[in-house]
């Protein structure tokens, strides 16, 4: 493919797109299929067209542009820059068969060094997300059902304001509190409920606890725009009808929340699963998150495809358990935006 | 038989304000009972009281002659009809009927069955497998009405629920909830700020005003024969002269006011230089030249211009202002119509003038 050839593509299919759609919409409102104001009578030429161009920008050059040449970018082999576009330049699989078999050289038939991490870190990820839902529910039921304006003033300010601190140092916070010698191991032997301190880094709890808090806001204020927007006289509805509180919870207001849990939980589920820098800080010695694993191609070992089509693999693997998920619990992706 | 619902000395503050203050009030098994007054009177605290939502800061609520206290809305034999009709909309219109039944742990084909009969009774059996959204307003109503019957409660408390309908459904659906009431035989307790709603269903009404249970009676009683001044001019339309009592005689009083001496019966006692309120229905007072009924037996009056002249058909409404500027409304019989700017005569038989003691406020 020549360099005239692959820029045509770049730039003339978005165009094509663009004028393929532009025509619909003529024609549709020629046939009087669709009515009302067109999109540039509502908005005038001037702001239509900058919305227009700015978004198509950012959605091309931001989103599409860099993910297409990463996914590309795993298609093909680690080459000198040299020989890139050269005879050698082919697409393979060989990456992909790296994750799951490993080095052509090694001995065990499975890479199971990385389809552990990887394994480790959906699973971990899944747990987390189910852990967050728990703790935040309770939170934002109170925020939005329970609590009077300035009650709700300072638990939005106590929940927001440690967030100004930076990630990389809560995670050193957390190493910190949680070391051998932190003010946890500190507190529970001063106290004589354990004679030993316990390693909770090397346990991992720590970054379980990283992980977690670090996502905790994605949780809550989803949840508590759904539940907020529950009309209270449905919850006294139930409670005249004679249901306990744990049913109004399971089939009146969790319902309603659904759209808002979904949202949620996909945030936090996404977020942990691409987490960097908690399990780069937190992690025990002995445990292997599978994003270190993909930043270690891309930065130590220097094989930029590799990295590439790891990367591609927790995405695709990410996005994939979270249709599925969604479809069991019949939500359309739009509705979680709501 | 126990009394379905009383209220012993019952009084709701919150903080400072006193939402409730000293209802006294036996409700009757069967009755079909309404709560009116302004909104902000403090009657739909009293229904939450009675439901249990909220508990009183003082006395006691009883309900089939047992004490409420610490005893929540889960559990007493109540069901609340909501404003909003607070149906789940979530749920089908055959589940939000079962949904009492449900938490209940009625098994399912008995649950099934009942809920069946529900349907049938409110004529919605084509519904049940809908959403809540999918129903008109009315039809809205009746399965907030039948989620509610569900749980077989002694009393049914309803806020209000006819307010977000139009004028036509309103008035069908009164007389759908009268006749459910009667099919079912249970208390209704009704909370309106409309009195026609009030004087067309209710067997008995609690007219309140300011956290406070003004009079309780039939409708004839709190239209005809109020017994304080609130009552006299929130239930219906009605002219209101100040003055102060100068003689009393036989169940009536003269009342000297600036419009002349005028007077009125005096049901609740007033003695001479008290200062008091008469008040005269429109359909009482008579212009002079309409021949019709009772010009006859006017005795009193005062005169007024006629200001606005509203010919309805059957009835005239003419308003009139006085030598005070005051305004006064007549309503009058077809007989006469007046014109506008044009002087008249208004007169009305003492009898249906009616004299209450003037509130320090006033």
């Amino acid at each position: 493919m020549g360099a005239t050839g692959g820029l045509t593509l770049v730039f003339g299919l978005p165009l094509a797109a663009a004028l393929f759609f532009f025509a619909l919409s003529a024609y549709e409102r020629r046939m009087g299929l669709t009515t009302g104001l067109g999109f540039f009578q509502r908005n005038g030429l001037a702001v239509g067209l900058y919305l227009v161009l700015a978004v198509g920008f950012w959605v091309f050059f931001v989103i599409v542009l860099p993910q297409f040449s990463m996914v590309d970018m795993s298609f093909r082999p680690k080459l000198s820059p040299a020989q890139m576009g050269g005879p050698k330049d082919v697409f393979t699989l060989e990456n992909y068969r790296y994750f799951l078999f490993g080095s052509t050289t090694s001995t065990s038939s499975w890479n199971w060094i990385h389809l552990k991490a990887f394994a480790l870190t959906i699973g971990v990820s899944i747990a987390i997300t189910l852990f967050n839902l728990a703790l935040c529910y309770p939170i934002a039921f109170h925020m939005a059902q329970s609590a009077g304006a300035a009650r709700l003033r300072i638990l939005l300010l106590l929940l927001i304001i440690p967030y100004w601190v930076n990630e990389i140092l809560r995670a050193f916070a957390f190493r910190v509190l949680l070391s051998s010698g932190g003010i946890v191991n500190k507190l529970l032997l001063g106290s004589g409920l354990i004679a030993e301190p316990i390693d909770f880094l090397g346990a991992d709890i720590g970054l379980y606890m990283g992980l977690s808090y670090a996502y905790l806001l994605m949780m809550v204020f989803p949840l508590y725009s759904a539940i907020e927007s529950l009309d209270k006289n449905q919850i006294e509805a139930a409670r005249d009808l004679g249901a306990p509180w744990w049913h109004i919870h399971l089939f009146v207001v969790m319902p309603h929340a659904k759209p808002g849990i979904a949202s949620g939980c996909t945030l936090v589920f996404m977020l942990c699963a691409g987490a960097l820098a908690a399990p780069l800080v937190l992690a025990g010695p002995r445990t292997l998150w599978f994003t270190p694993i993909v930043y270690d191609r891309f930065y130590q070992a220097f094989n930029w495809p590799q990295g590439a089509a790891y990367a591609f693999i927790l995405l695709i693997t990410c996005v994939v358990f979270v249709l599925v998920v969604l479809k069991m619990f019949r939500l359309s992706l739009g509705e979680i935006t709501r | 038989m126990a009394a379905a619902v009383e209220l012993d000395g019952v009084n709701v503050t919150f903080g400072d304000f006193v939402a409730v203050r000293d209802a006294n009030l036996t409700i009757e098994a069967g009755e079909f009972f309404s709560f009116l007054g302004p909104s902000g009177c403090g009657k739909t605290t009293l229904l939450r009281t009675i439901s249990g939502f909220i508990e009183p800061t003082r006395g006691q609520v009883r309900i089939g002659g047992a004490d409420m206290k610490g005893i929540g809305p889960n559990k007493r034999p109540t069901a609340l009809i909501f404003q909003n009709l607070a149906l789940f909309p979530m749920m089908t219109v055959a589940e939000n009927i079962g949904y009492g039944l449900r938490v209940r742990g009625v098994p399912r084909h008995e649950r099934d069955e009942k809920v069946k009969n529900l349907l049938i009774q409110v004529a919605l059996s084509e519904h049940g497998h809908k959403k809540v959204s999918e129903l008109s307003g009315g039809q809205k109503q009746r399965v907030a009405i039948a989620r509610a019957l569900a749980v077989e409660p002694k009393v049914l408390l309803l806020d209000e629920p006819l307010s977000a309908l139009d004028l036509k459904l309103r008035q069908h659906m009164r007389a759908e909830l009268r006749a459910i009431q009667k099919r079912v035989g249970i208390t209704f307790i009704y909370i309106t700020h409309d009195q026609g709603e009030a004087l067309t269903m209710s067997d008995r009404i609690a007219v309140m005003n300011a956290g406070v249970i003004e009079q309780v009676g039939d409708g004839r009683a709190v239209y005809a024969e109020p017994r304080t001044p609130f009552v006299a001019a929130f239930v219906g339309q009605n002219n209101q002269i100040r003055g102060r009592i100068t003689a009393v005689e036989n169940g009536l009083a003269t009342l000297d006011t600036p419009l002349g001496l005028l007077s009125g019966r005096n049901p609740v006692g007033l003695k001479t230089g008290e200062e008091a309120l008469l008040f005269i229905r429109p359909e009482a007072l008579a212009l002079d030249g309409n021949g019709a009924g009772n010009g006859a037996g006017a005795q009193v009056g005062f005169e007024g211009e006629a200001l606005d002249v509203a010919y309805e058909g059957s009835v005239t409404h003419v308003t009139l202002r006085v030598r005070t500027g005051q305004k006064i409304t007549a309503t009058i019989g077809g007989g006469m119509l007046p014109s506008s700017g044009e002087t008249l005569r208004i007169g009305f038989r003492p009898q249906d003038g009616l004299l209450l003691a003037r509130p320090a406020s006033h």
